[in-house]
This record gives C-alpha cells, sequence and structure tokens, in this order.
C-alpha cells in the first residue's frame, strides 16, 4: 500500500509533476504493484550478498589523459538555451 | 529479394550478380508498401541509405570487401546514437534530439559498410513490453491481422525483420526486449551476455541489465552480426575483456551428445497450451537430434519478474534524471525557478509508463524503503543468479519457452501494469543473471501467431546458444515462414 502523500513526496523526489488525475492512477497502480514486490519477503536471504553487477569487474582504470571527442559547439547543439559557450537555466539565486 | 538473410544476400553481392543499390531499393519501396500497416519505424533515412548503398558497390567492384555486412540494409532501435541522426528513445522528452555521435555498435556497423534503412520504433526509453509506450505509435504485428502488438520493447527492430522492411536489425534487451518480440513476430533475437557488446552510445535505462543484440531472419544471421557488435570497447568499461570467438565456426556441430536442461518452474500453471506445446515438441525435436534432456530446478524463478522490476526500476530512476531540459531534449516552458522547470520539463517529457516506473524506482531507494526493496531484490538476485550456475554444473544450455503467452492484443494489458510486467517472467530472470539467451521460432497457434523457443547458456557462450538453435532450425522450417501483409 501507499498513500497519496507518500506518492506525493515520491514525485517531488523525481522531480514530476502529477496531475490529480495522474496521482489518483499511480497511488492505486503502484499499490497493486509494491504489493507484489512485497512477495520478496517471503525470500530467506540472511548472509546473502547483493549482488549489483554481474561482472567480476573492480575499479577499471584509465589514464587520466584528455583525449578528443565532441566540441564545445556539438555539445551544445541539443541545449534548449545557451549562451557564450554555456547552457542557460532560470535564474536560481535572488 | 527483401525476404533474403544477410547470407544469402552475401553471396549475391559477392558474386556481382546483385547491386546494393538494387537491394536497398526493394527494401525501400517494401517500406512504402507495407510501413503504412506496420509503423516498425519512427523515422526513415533513404538518403543515407543509398549513399551507403553506392559505397557498398564501390567497394566491391575494387574487391574491397570487409564483412558480410557490406551493402545489407539493416534497421537500428531508436535507443542507438546515430551521429547526425535523430534518436528519440520513442520518447517526446528527445523528440528532436540529434546525436554528436555514434554508439560504438554503429561506428562499427558503419565500418563494416552495412546500410541504414531507419531507427526502429520502440517503447519509450525501453519501458514495455509492447512497444505501444512509444509517444509516436504502437508497432502493428505483421502476424494475425495486423490486430496484435509486435512485443516489447524492441517492437520496431523486431517487425520491421518480420515485415522484410529490413534484412536484419539490432535492439536492446533489459529484461526480454530483443527475445520477447523475437518470439511474438517469428524471427531469431539474440541477447548476448552482459558485457558481451558495448553500450557506449545505447541511451541508458537500467545499466546492470542492458544489452544490444541482433534480431535476423535466422540463426546464422544472428551469428554474423553479432560478429560485428562483440567485443571489448574502451568506451565502455563493464564490456569484457574477452576474445571473441568465430561465431559462424561451430554452427553445424548439431547437438548429438550435448546435454540440454528443462528448468521445471519455465512450464507453469496458467500458461497457454499452445505455447507450451509448441516449446515441448521443440524440446523434444532436440532430443531427436541426439540432446540429451535433463530435468533441473531453478528454484527462484517465481522472484524474478518482482527483483527485476525493483533493480530496473531503481536504476532507471537514477538514469533518468539526466533528463532535466538543461542540456538536451525537451525543456517546458515556465516561468517559475529552476525546480518548476525540471518538475514541468519531466511531466511534458514523460510518456505514463516512464513516470510509473521512475515513480517506482525512485521510491525504492528513498531513506527507509532501501533496505526493504532495493537491497533485497540485490540479495534475490543473487540466489537467481546461483540457481544458474548450479544447473550449469548438470548441463551445456537450458531450453524454455520465451514467454507465458503469444502476442497480446492491442490495447489489452494498457490499463495493467501488471499483467503487461508479467510478459517478462522466462526473460528477466536470464537478464538477472547476465546470461546469453537467444529466441527461435518454434511453432504457431492455431490463430497463426508464432512462438519462440528460448535457449540459454552460461556466460560467454553465444557459440553455444547458435550451435543449438542452428542445429533446431536445420530440422524445421518455422523461421521460413512469413506474415501475409495487406
Amino acid at each position: 500500500m501507499i498513500s497519496p502523500e507518500q506518492v506525493a513526496h515520491v514525485a517531488h523526489l523525481a522531480r514530476l509533476n502529477l496531475s490529480e488525475a495522474e496521482q489518483e492512477q499511480f497511488t492505486a497502480q503502484l499499490g497493486a504493484i509494491l504489493d507484489y514486490m512485497e512477495q520478496l519477503n517471503e525470500v530467506p536471504t540472511d548472509g546473502v550478498e547483493p549482488t549489483s553487477h554481474v561482472l567480476d569487474l573492480v575499479n577499471v582504470f584509465r589514464e587520466d589523459r584528455v583525449q578528443p571527442m565532441v566540441t564545445v559547439e556539438a555539445a551544445l547543439q541539443n541545449a534548449p538555451e545557451s549562451a557564450h559557450q554555456y547552457v542557460v537555466v532560470p535564474r536560481i539565486v535572488e | 529479394m527483401f525476404e533474403q538473410t544477410i547470407h544469402a544476400l552475401h553471396e549475391q553481392l559477392k558474386a556481382g550478380s546483385l547491386k546494393a543499390r538494387e537491394l536497398v531499393e526493394a527494401i525501400l519501396a517494401r517500406c512504402i508498401a507495407v510501413e503504412p500497416q506496420v509503423q516498425a519505424y519512427i523515422s526513415l533515412t533513404p538518403d543515407l541509405a543509398r549513399e551507403q548503398a553506392e559505397a557498398a558497390d564501390a567497394a566491391f567492384a575494387r574487391g574491397d570487401i570487409r564483412s558480410p555486412l557490406q551493402g545489407i540494409p539493416l534497421a537500428l532501435k531508436d535507443n542507438l546514437c546515430t551521429q547526425g541522426i535523430v534518436t528519440t528513445c520513442g520518447s517526446h522528452m528527445l523528440e528532436s534530439f540529434v546525436p554528436p555521435y555514434d554508439a560504438t555498435v554503429v561506428r562499427r556497423l558503419r565500418e563494416a559498410g552495412a546500410v541504414f534503412v531507419g531507427k526502429a520504433n520502440m517503447d519509450e526509453f525501453a519501458m514495455g513490453s509492447s512497444t505501444e509506450n512509444s509517444y509516436f505509435a504502437p508497432t502493428r504485428n505483421p502476424w494475425g491481422n495486423l490486430e496484435y502488438v509486435p512485443g516489447g520493447s524492441s517492437g520496431g527492430s523486431a517487425a520491421a525483420v518480420a515485415a522484410d522492411t529490413c534484412i536484419a536489425s539490432l535492439g536492446s534487451d533489459t529484461g526480454g526486449s530483443i527475445r520477447l518480440p523475437a518470439a511474438m513476430t517469428g524471427v531469431v533475437g539474440l541477447k548476448p551476455t552482459y558485457g558481451r557488446v558495448s553500450r557506449f552510445g545505447l541511451v541508458a535505462f537500467a545499466s546492470s541489465l542492458d544489452q544490444i543484440g541482433p534480431l535476423t531472419k535466422d540463426v546464422r544471421d544472428a551469428a554474423i552480426l553479432l560478429q560485428a557488435i562483440a567485443g571489448h570497447d574502451k568506451c565502455d568499461s563493464t564490456s569484457g575483456d574477452i576474445p571473441v570467438p568465430d561465431y559462424s565456426q561451430g554452427l553445424d556441430r548439431g547437438v548429438s551428445g550435448l546435454k540440454l536442461g528443462v528448468p521445471r518452474e519455465y512450464f507453469v500453471e496458467g500458461m497457454d497450451p499452445e505455447v507450451e506445446a509448441s516449446v515441448r515438441a521443440g524440446i523434444e525435436t532436440l532430443k531427436l537430434l541426439g540432446a540429451e534432456l535433463v530435468d533441473v530446478s531453478l528454484p527462484h524463478t517465481r522472484y524474478a519478474v518482482a527483483t527485476y522490476y525493483v533493480l530496473a526500476n531503481a536504476e532507471a530512476s537514477s538514469n533518468l534524471a539526466r533528463y532535466d531540459g538543461v542540456r538536451y531534449g525537451l525543456r517546458a516552458a515556465s516561468d517559475g525557478d529552476l525546480l518548476s522547470m525540471y518538475k514541468q520539463t519531466r511531466a511534458e517529457g514523460f510518456g505514463s509508463e516512464v513516470k510509473r516506473r521512475i515513480m517506482l524506482g525512485t521510491y525504492a531507494l528513498s531513506s527507509g524503503y532501501y533496505d526493504a526493496y532495493y537491497k533485497k531484490a540485490q540479495q534475490v538476485r543473487t540466489l537467481l543468479r546461483q540457481d544458474f550456475q548450479q544447473v550449469f554444473t548438470e548441463c551445456d544450455a537450458l531450453l524454455s519457452p520465451v514467454a507465458p503467452t503469444p502476442a497480446f492484443r492491442l490495447g489489452e494489458r494498457l490499463d495493467d501494469p501488471l499483467q503487461m510486467y508479467l510478459a517478462d517472467i522466462f526473460t528477466a530472470p536470464v537478464s538477472l543473471a547476465g546470461l546469453p539467451a537467444m529466441s527461435v521460432p518454434c511453432g504457431y497457434t492455431q490463430q497463426d501467431l508464432p512462438i519462440g523457443l528460448q535457449i540459454i547458456a552460461p556466460p560467454f557462450q553465444e557459440a553455444m546458444v547458435l550451435q543449438v538453435g542452428a542445429a533446431f532450425e536445420a530440422a524445421t522450417d518455422f523461421h521460413t515462414r512469413k506474415p501475409v501483409l495487406p
């Protein structure tokens, strides 16, 4: 189960505006899906190492050297708004 | 000629009896004829395709034969970055995103001399099992009078192969997104081992699971396409630095003497009877060909879907945080501050399934719930992996259904996300364990809907998957059947 208040809180954490209809729908749907996920609690997992990754790789390093990739212009070509080689965002300080 | 395989066309191109230019024109004409109904593509790239075909013909003419893919028309799932070609991920968020670089697999295919027909449709950000979550339009399964979904999320890549609007394609598979649409459209679909193929330039969904792989008209073509994309890449530190064998060698070895495991948990109550009958008949065929069947158990199978949806959504909620209206993609009009711009951009840019998954993932990672959901699921993932490690001490490969049902009708599961997730019940465990697996056509329902047989092998043993698949294909003709399109 998940409450409408929790849904609103998670939406804020996820940086999502939800409409009232979405909020209502998600409360019901997420509740049902979370109930389904609850079945994991049937599985005894004491002392079981968590798997974050299936490969036996640790710390793949490379030399810290600048390599040509894309130009600043190319990197900015998809930015919704840019100026002087920077992206532009709404004012964040008063 | 558009119905032919890569290897058959390659012989003709090499002999000079066929020009790449003729082949691409045949494919583009086929697109004009059937794309309005099938809608397998988000965008077509006919100018680029013709240019690449000309270059392939010129190379053949001077005796420069780089690969069996030279001059072969391919479709690319629209989450693979293509320099200078819009890459939407099936989302309004990236509707006009033009990548400044190629994915490693795309670069390799360009170097091999392949021809790009277009970018294939998909569920938004690869989240879905039906391709109905595309922002643009649902792709229709070429089988079943165009009334059924093609499976997902690589539904466009699968439908394009089935409808002969390309010769082969690339898709991506996180929890079944290559194998499921391959099974539902009657084509071959191979998900390689996690780490076999570079993910560089694949738009990230769940980074510990995502893998790129081929969808083709037969197993030999899958071997050819995998050969072109497999191998270590310094741009993807999770790509395995493990030698790539010659996948076309050994396709004729047969299955005599192989031990093939049949996991009893993959034949569950409530499974479609026609699917079960076809898969069991397929398994019998391999037995008749000389394989020894072994009854095996993967006891944690029933927890795989829950585990998968906790982990995949948690990773997705983190990966998709980058869509904030700042560096690329949509930015919603907003007269407020930065935070309201973020929230409004994401509200407008994402469809409902993507929002649902971001919400689930954010919840599972949030303070107070992390141990109960995320860590718990990671532990069950360990148990699922151990299940497979255990059975591979008893057998060389596993045989199972790909999905519990054939393709379902368009719209049928849209209101019930959980029902949609259960389509992944036999594919998600394999993804969580990072194993290679392939769907090969093994039958048709009375409604003429395709059914797939899943072949699963230990890590980096794609050659075993291909060997079993090739033996099955050589003894059957399911892969040669074609849908009837208007």
